[in-house]
């Protein structure tokens, strides 16, 4: 295997003081947005609408500035570290804002931006009209301000106030309709599951801490050789933690489908291109420490691979355009985990890339459509948009078949090159797994890309769709041209110009003991990968373009206990709810009871008593002074009786 | 002249004037049989001063005149406020200090 071989040699980077150059520039890049957050709320009142401009010229800036960082990074591999100010300098404990770029960095900084910048010239047309307009584009500023935080901060102190930040951009974003109920209760819902995650994210740090006495990447990279495996273990499933909430893995993916109430812009950017990845770009960035404990990557390629094909299941029956796109979502970061757990760590960021224009795209194509279609969500009230809506369709066809896993679109080299890479590492069962996936996803898109823009109109007479505005056509273009050659481009082999420009910045393999499954070479993997791709969608020609879908003829044709599990989501909401929720809201109960009736018992116990003795003993003023006196001389009596009683 | 009349005689006035206390509800009355159980102790405390012959006792008499004079001024006081306001000499219609 010289493929092996290859990663076994592992370049490290060597460590360098950016403080000059455009790298020392580096800090303006979550700075520009986040001004560009405090101008538009600050701006609104006097400039209206026109203030979400602001918001797209810091967007633009930013993203120029982090393509320069890239090209110098490109032409300078190195791990830059940029000296910025203390945060927290607490006895032995330092923490400062400063930035890490390396060529990781460099990649997730691409990404954030660019589609973050296409998004927002999208959200121009979309938002169009809404009466938060100029609020829509300051949450989104927030957003890409947090997100760099996370990408850029050197201390995982940091990184964790970006992976906060997002969370609450997310939850401002998912709610921004916040009036209807449901879309409040999904922002809640949202925020709520990564809290769960967030719990692990601490502990992990305070582990970390306790290990390593850093929070700072470059110490912790530095000294992961070092670490007792017991403790590495223990450190990566809690970071994993922390990773499934984030990044919607089993089991804390129940809130990425809900989050789908917000604007569709935000879908693509926050919960498909960007923020759900950063559980894996968390995961890569400590690859050095992961390698430490293969056991623990076992766990996580596991949880990877069911997520995977679980959320694949599901999607092949749901009827809502986006909620389809979500649990695609959740399947393909599936696949960014699974990859991870098999050691394929630049494979990964190679799908997150891809994913992203691919994802981003179909979110937007999904937009583009409910904006033609008034609203309308549900794919079987669509079906013939392809005349109507030409840029549109033509966009959705690239984005379809680059997630669906066809040459030479970017979703087919990511996809493939992780399940082989599965493969070669001797995990038999994740790659079959990933395969299955793999045709349900062929399944699934195709289902959703035929009921949309092909077979007949179902949609009434009352609806007229129409080409969306050209803010909104040109990011898919853009995202479009991306997905169909930013494969081709980046990887299209193993060791292509991304893996060979990631290495220096992951953990090397070379250590473990990986073995090949089997006997197959990448000459038939990888048409076995074409296969289940195509059997996928030919499956999906069947049941849904062949067959006659017309008005009226709108019957799901799978049917079957599984399709029935699928179509309710296998219960998994019902389940939490019944074990978390309702199981909370008794524990609650109890808490209520004993704190009312044990803890206030006690305090007005004490004053009941009091009462009681008062009540008891009040009869003896009676106010009648004879009455007084009659008691004293008794009293008087049976002193001089105690008293004689003595003497004698 | 042996000690046990004086104090006999002291106690009889005592008892005679505990008695008209206890019994009696005009507010007057009671007042003056307190000034009886007081004299009764005064005679007491004279006689006894007198058996020991020391100054003591009699200075005591002297106090207890005294305290029982001011306490005159401030129980007749009340008597008269108490007439004005309820009509009334019977202690026993103001129970105003009941529960």
């Amino acid at each position: 295997m010289n493929l092996l071989a290859a990663e076994a040699a592992g370049v490290a980077n060597e460590v360098v003081e950016a403080t000059s150059g455009v790298i020392g520039l580096a800090w303006l890049i979550p700075l520009l947005p986040l001004l560009g957050f405090l101008a538009v709320l600050l701006a609104t009142r006097s400039l209206g609408e026109r203030a979400a401009q602001i918001a797209l010229v810091a967007a633009g800036l930013t993203f120029a500035l982090s393509a320069a960082v890239a090209v110098a990074v490109i032409a300078d591999p190195a791990t830059y570290v940029r000296e910025m100010p203390t945060w927290i300098d607490v006895g032995g404990f330092t923490v400062t804002f400063t930035l890490l770029i390396d060529q990781l960095t460099a990649v997730m900084l691409l990404v954030v931006t660019g589609v973050g910048f296409l998004i927002h010239v999208y959200s121009v047309g979309y938002m169009h009209g809404d009466g938060l307009y100029a609020r829509f584009f300051a949450y989104l500023n927030l957003f890409l301000a947090s997100m760099l935080i996370l990408v850029l901060g050197e201390s995982l102190l940091v990184l964790f106030l970006g992976w906060e930040l997002v969370g609450l951009s997310s939850y401002l974003l998912i709610g921004f309709w916040f009036e209807d109920r449901g879309n409040a209760t999904a922002a809640k819902k949202a925020f709520i599951t990564n809290r769960v995650g967030d719990v692990a994210f601490m502990v992990a740090m305070f582990l970390a801490f306790a290990t390593f006495g850093t929070l700072e990447m470059v110490g912790i990279i530095e000294q992961a050789e070092t670490v007792a495996s017991g403790t590495a273990f223990a450190l990566v499933l809690l970071f994993l933690g922390g990773a499934t909430a984030k990044s919607a893995q089993i089991p804390l993916y129940v809130w990425l489908p809900d989050a789908m109430a917000g604007p569709t812009p935000v879908s693509a950017l926050i919960h498909a291109a960007t923020m759900v990845t950063a559980g894996v770009y968390l995961l890569v960035r400590l690859s050095p420490l992961l390698v430490m404990t293969v056991d623990a990557m076992e766990v996580i390629a596991y949880i990877g691979a069911f997520t995977a094909l679980l959320a694949a299941i599901i999607a092949v029956r749901q009827d809502d355009i986006k909620k389809i796109l979500a649990y695609s979502t959740v399947s393909q970061l599936g696949y960014m985990v699974l990859g991870v757990g098999v050691g394929a760590f630049r494979e990964s960021i190679f799908h997150l890339v891809t994913h992203a224009f691919f994802k981003g795209l179909l979110f937007l194509v999904a937009g583009s459509v409910m904006h033609a279609m008034a609203n309308q969500t549900d794919i079987w009230k669509m079906g013939g948009l392809r005349k109507k809506m030409p840029v549109t369709f033509w966009t959705a066809l690239v984005g379809w078949l680059a997630i669906s896993g066809v040459p030479p679109l970017a979703g087919f080299f990511s996809k493939d090159q992780i399940l082989t890479e599965a493969y070669f590492h001797g995990y038999g069962a994740i790659w079959i797994i990933g395969l299955l996936a793999a045709i349900l996803t062929a399944f699934y898109m195709s289902r959703w890309f035929f009921l949309i823009f092909l077979g007949e109109p179902r949609y009434g007479e009352q609806v007229h769709p129409h080409e969306s505005p050209r803010t909104m056509t040109l990011p898919l273009v853009a995202l479009a041209i991306l997905s169909a050659v930013g494969g081709l481009l980046l990887n299209p082999v193993h060791s292509g110009p991304l893996y060979r420009f990631l290495e220096p910045s992951v953990g090397a393999i070379g250590d473990l003991p990986y073995a090949p499954f089997g006997g197959f070479e990448e000459s038939v993997l990888i048409p076995l990968a074409i296969v289940a791709a195509a059997a996928g969608i030919a499956l999906a020609y069947l049941f849904y373009l062949r067959r006659d879908v017309r008005m009226g003829a709108m019957a799901e044709p799978l049917r079957g206990p599984l399709a029935e599990l699928a179509e309710r989501r296998f219960f998994v909401d019902e389940a939490y709810q019944a074990v978390f929720v309702t199981a909370g809201a008794w524990v609650a109960r109890l808490v209520v009871w004993v704190d009312t009736r044990i803890v206030d018992g006690l305090v007005n116990g004490a004053g009941a008593t009091s009462v009681l003795i008062g009540r008891a003993s009040r009869g003896a003023q009676s106010g009648l002074v004879r009455a007084y006196v009659g008691v004293m001389v008794l009293g008087a009596v049976a002193l001089l009786a105690v008293l004689i009683v003595q003497v004698v | 002249m042996a000690i046990g009349y004086y104090f006999a005689v002291s106690a009889l006035l005592f008892s005679i004037g505990l008695t008209g206390v206890l019994l009696r509800r005009n507010a007057i009355v009671l007042f003056m049989c307190v000034e009886l159980m007081l004299n009764a102790v005064n005679l007491t405390l004279a006689a006894a001063a007198r058996m020991w012959g020391g100054p003591d006792g009699q200075v005591f008499v002297f106090f207890v005149i005294v305290v029982a004079a001011a306490e005159v001024v401030v129980g007749l006081a009340l008597i008269v406020n108490l007439f004005f306001r309820r009509g009334t000499l019977d202690v026993d219609v103001p129970q105003l200090l009941r529960w």
